[in-house]
C-alpha cells in the first residue's frame, strides 16, 4: 500500500516538471497557432547547458537557472525572427516544416559536438524517506520550482501589461492591432518566453535524470500529451496536465509492467482527444 | 591549354595502375557513431581500427606469398536496425568487401547477418552475443565473443556464495540481447535455489526509472540483475542509488563495464557487471599482444582505457587475420574452413567455434570473468572479482548503504 502512495507522489514530483516543460509549447501554440517543433531539442539546450555551467564554472544548478533563463529568452527571439515571423498565419503546416528543420539543424550540430553519450549532472539534496521509499531531493526542488514559475507565468500574463497584450494577441491579432498593441513584437516576445521555459525545464529534467543530445524527442512527445490533457494554448492547464499524467504514471505503474505505461498513456491521450477536443482544462477560446 | 590538360590526365590515369598495386583486403562494418548505442559501439570500433592500424604498420596480411593491405569501409548506421541491412547489403554489392564485421549489439547483429548469409560472406561477430541468429543453419558467422545465455552465470554463482537466500528481481531493457541474457538467468538462478521476486523488462529508452525503482523496493528484493546497455544501465544505477534502493547486490549488463559508468559516483560502488575480458585478466597469447602491451598501446594512441568492447573488437581482426594466414587464400570457403578448425588462445582468452549445424559459429571456448566497482586507492575502478582464480580483488558485498 506504501508502495502505491509512494509511487503516486513520486508520479506527481515528475509530473509537475513535465507540465513545466509542456508549457513552453504550449504557450507559443496558444498565441500565434505555431507548433514549435524546436521544443525538444531546446529543453536538451537547457540541459547542456546547465552541464557547461556546473562542470566548467561549478555554479550551483539551482543558480544556473538564471542565465539559461535569459539565454533561453534570447535564442527564442531570435528563433522567431528565423523560423517564425515569415510562418505566422500561414497554414500550420508550413511552421511544422520550419521549426522541424531548425530543430534537424540543431540536432545535427549538437550530434556532431558532442556525439550522442549520456552526460549526467550531479546534485547533492538530501531526500525524504517514507519507510523504504526515498523522494530524492532532487525531485522535491524540481516540483517546486516548476510550480512556482508556473505561478509567477500566470501572474504576469494576467496582472502585467505585457502579459496582458500577449493575451490580447491570443485571442485576436486583428482586434490587439486595432488598439495599438505592437503584435510582432508580442509575438517574438512570447517565443522568447516558450523558448526560455523550455531551457529552464531541460535544466530541471538535466538535475533528476542522465540525458543525450537526443533527450529532446521524448519530453515534447510527453509534452504533447500534456498539452492536450491541459487544453491547447493554457499554460496553467499544461502544469495541471503533467501532475494529471505523472499521477497516472504513478498509480497505473504498481499493477501494471512498466512497458505498458506507455500504451495506457497514449490510450488515453486519444480518448482525450475524442471526448475532449480542445483539452480537458480548457473552456473557451483564447483562454491564455 | 587543352594540351595540358590531356598530359594531364594522362598522367593521372598511368599513375593509377601502380596505386593499384598495392594488395588490399577489404572489411566491411557499420558503427553506431550516433544514436543510444554510441558508447559502447565506439569502444568496438577502436578496437577494429587498432587491430587494423598493427596490422598495416607490420605489413599486412600474409596470404600464400602476398601481402595485403586491410582497407575498412564503414557506416554510421545510427543505432538504427533497418539502417544495418541497407548498410550491409552496399557493403557487399557496392563496396564489394572481402569480409565483413558486426555491427555492436545483438539487435544490430540480427539483421546484418541476414545480409552476410544471404551473400555469402564471412561476418565476425564480436558485438551481438544473441545466439539466435546462429540457430538458424548458418554457413559464415562467427561469434568470438561468450554468447548471451552465459554473461550472467557468474554473478548467479558469486551471489549464492554469499547469500543463498538472495530474493533477486530481474529489471531488464527489451532488447534481443538483454531477454537473451536474462532468460537464461533466471533458469540460472533458480537452480541456485535463489527466490525470483521481480521480473519486468523496461523499453531501451526509459529516461525516468523512479518507477520501476520503487517497484523493486515494494518487491523486497536484496538483488538485482539486469540491465541493457550504456544509457539505460547508467541511468538505472544512477536512480537506485537517489532513492536509496539499498540493494545488497546489483549486477548490470554492458553499462558499467565503460569507464564512464564512474562519472555516476558513489551510484557506481559496489555495481557488478559480467565481462568479457578486463585489464586484469592475464592469459597467455599463443601470438599477438599479451594484455599489457595490448593496454599500453591502446593508452598511448587514444589516450583512454581499454575495454572489453575494444578487445573484443580487436580479437575479431586477429580471428580473422589468423585464419585467412592458414587457408593461403581469399576464398570465402577455405577462410570458413581455416575458422572452423580454430582453437587458439590470444591475449582475450580461448577462441573456438562449435560447428554444428544448429549453433554453428557460437563460442565455445571463451570464458567472460565478473567485474566490480570498488576504490582502488581513493578513486573508483573496476577489479574482476570472479571467478576465483581470476580475481584482482574481494568481493565487496553487501553494497554499502548510500548515505545522503
Amino acid at each position: 500500500m506504501l508502495g502505491i502512495f509512494a509511487s503516486i507522489i513520486d508520479g506527481v514530483l515528475v509530473g509537475l516538471v513535465y507540465g513545466l516543460a509542456a508549457m513552453g509549447l504550449t504557450l507559443i501554440w496558444g498565441v500565434m497557432d505555431v507548433i514549435n517543433l524546436t521544443h525538444g531539442v531546446m529543453i536538451v539546450a537547457g540541459m547542456f547547458a546547465l552541464f557547461l555551467l556546473t562542470s566548467a564554472l561549478g555554479l550551483n544548478p539551482y543558480v544556473a537557472m538564471l542565465p539559461v533563463l535569459i539565454g533561453g529568452f534570447l535564442v527564442g527571439v531570435a528563433l522567431y525572427w528565423i523560423s517564425i515571423h515569415r510562418m505566422v498565419g500561414r497554414p500550420p503546416l508550413m511552421s511544422l516544416l520550419s521549426t522541424f528543420a531548425v530543430n534537424l539543424v540543431l540536432i545535427g550540430v549538437g550530434t556532431a559536438v558532442w556525439g550522442t553519450a549520456l552526460f549526467n549532472v550531479e546534485v547533492s539534496v538530501p531526500g525524504i524517506s517514507m519507510g523504504r521509499y526515498t523522494f530524492p531531493g532532487a525531485h522535491i526542488v524540481a516540483a517546486v520550482l516548476a510550480a512556482v514559475i508556473a505561478a509567477v507565468l500566470y501572474l504576469f500574463l494576467q496582472h502585467t501589461r505585457l502579459g496582458k497584450s500577449v493575451r490580447a494577441v491570443a485571442n485576436n491579432r486583428e482586434a490587439a492591432e486595432l488598439v495599438g498593441i505592437p503584435t510582432t513584437r508580442v509575438l517574438a516576445i512570447s517565443v522568447g518566453l516558450g523558448v526560455a521555459l523550455a531551457g529552464i525545464s531541460g535544466v530541471l529534467i538535466a538535475t533528476l535524470f542522465p540525458f543525450t543530445v537526443l533527450s529532446g524527442d521524448g519530453y515534447q512527445l510527453k509534452g504533447f500529451v500534456v498539452t492536450v490533457l491541459g487544453g491547447f494554448g493554457n499554460p496553467v492547464g499544461a502544469l495541471l496536465g503533467g501532475v494529471a499524467l505523472g499521477l497516472l504514471e504513478g498509480a497505473v505503474t504498481p499493477f501494471v509492467p512498466v512497458s505498458w505505461t506507455l500504451v495506457i498513456e497514449f490510450v488515453l491521450f486519444v480518448l482525450v482527444l475524442i471526448a475532449f477536443p480542445t483539452g480537458i482544462f480548457r473552456s473557451r477560446r483564447g483562454a491564455l | 591549354m587543352k594540351r595540358l590538360c590531356f598530359l594531364a590526365a594522362a598522367a593521372a590515369l598511368a599513375a593509377t595502375p601502380a596505386l593499384a598495386q598495392e594488395n588490399t583486403i577489404t572489411i566491411g562494418f557499420t558503427d553506431s557513431q550516433t544514436g543510444p548505442l554510441n558508447v559502447d559501439s565506439l569502444g568496438q570500433q577502436r578496437g577494429y581500427e587498432f587491430w587494423r592500424d598493427e596490422v598495416n604498420a607490420a605489413g599486412g596480411i600474409k596470404v600464400g606469398d602476398k601481402r595485403y593491405k586491410v582497407k575498412f569501409v564503414s557506416y554510421d548506421d545510427q543505432s538504427v536496425g533497418g539502417r544495418v541491412q541497407q548498410l550491409y547489403t552496399r557493403l557487399v554489392t557496392q563496396d564489394k568487401a572481402d569480409f565483413l564485421f558486426s555491427p555492436y549489439s545483438s539487435g544490430l547483429t540480427a539483421p546484418a547477418t541476414v545480409i552476410s548469409e544471404q551473400y555469402g560472406k564471412i561476418m565476425i561477430d564480436s558485438g551481438g552475443a544473441e545466439e539466435k541468429p546462429f540457430e538458424t543453419g548458418n554457413k559464415y558467422l562467427f561469434m568470438v565473443i561468450t554468447s548471451a545465455s552465459h554473461y550472467l552465470s557468474g554473478a548467479v554463482a558469486a551471489l549464492k556464495e554469499k547469500n543463498p537466500n538472495a530474493k533477486v528481481a530481474l529489471v531488464y531493457s527489451d532488447d534481443p540481447f538483454s531477454k537473451a541474457v536474462l532468460a537464461a538467468a533466471a533458469q540460472q538462478a533458480k537452480a541456485a535455489g535463489l527466490q525470483i521476486v521481480m521480473n519486468e523488462s523496461y523499453s531501451p529508452s526509459t529516461t525516468d526509472f523512479g518507477p520501476i525503482v520503487n517497484k523493486i523496493v515494494s518487491s523486497n528484493a536484496d538483488a538485482v540483475l539486469g540491465g541493457g546497455h550504456y544509457s539505460d544501465g547508467a541511468t538505472l544505477a544512477r536512480q537506485m542509488h537517489d532513492q536509496r534502493a539499498n540493494m545488497k547486490w546489483v549486477s548490470l549488463l554492458v553499462a558499467p563495464a565503460d569507464d564512464k559508468f564512474g562519472e555516476l559516483g558513489q551510484a557506481a560502488l559496489g555495481v557488478t557487471v559480467p565481462s568479457q575480458w578486463e585489464l586484469q585478466v592475464n592469459y597467455k597469447p599463443q601470438f599477438g599482444p599479451t594484455t599489457a602491451e595490448f593496454a599500453k598501446a591502446f593508452q598511448e594512441k587514444f589516450h583512454a582505457k581499454a575495454d572489453y568492447h575494444t578487445a573484443s573488437g580487436y580479437t575479431s581482426g586477429v580471428v580473422l587475420q589468423h585464419a585467412i594466414e592458414q587457408a593461403g587464400s581469399l576464398d570465402t570457403d577455405k577462410v570458413a574452413a581455416a575458422l572452423n578448425a580454430m582453437d587458439i588462445t590470444t591475449f582475450f582468452g580461448r577462441v573456438k567455434f562449435l560447428t554444428d549445424p544448429g549453433h554453428h559459429g557460437l563460442q565455445a571456448q571463451h570464458q567472460m570473468v565478473l567485474a566490480q566497482w570498488q576504490m582502488i586507492d581513493g578513486k573508483l575502478g573496476r577489479q574482476v572479482v570472479w571467478p576465483a582464480e581470476a580475481k584482482s580483488a574481494d568481493l565487496l558485498y553487501p553494497i554499502p548503504a548510500a548515505k545522503q
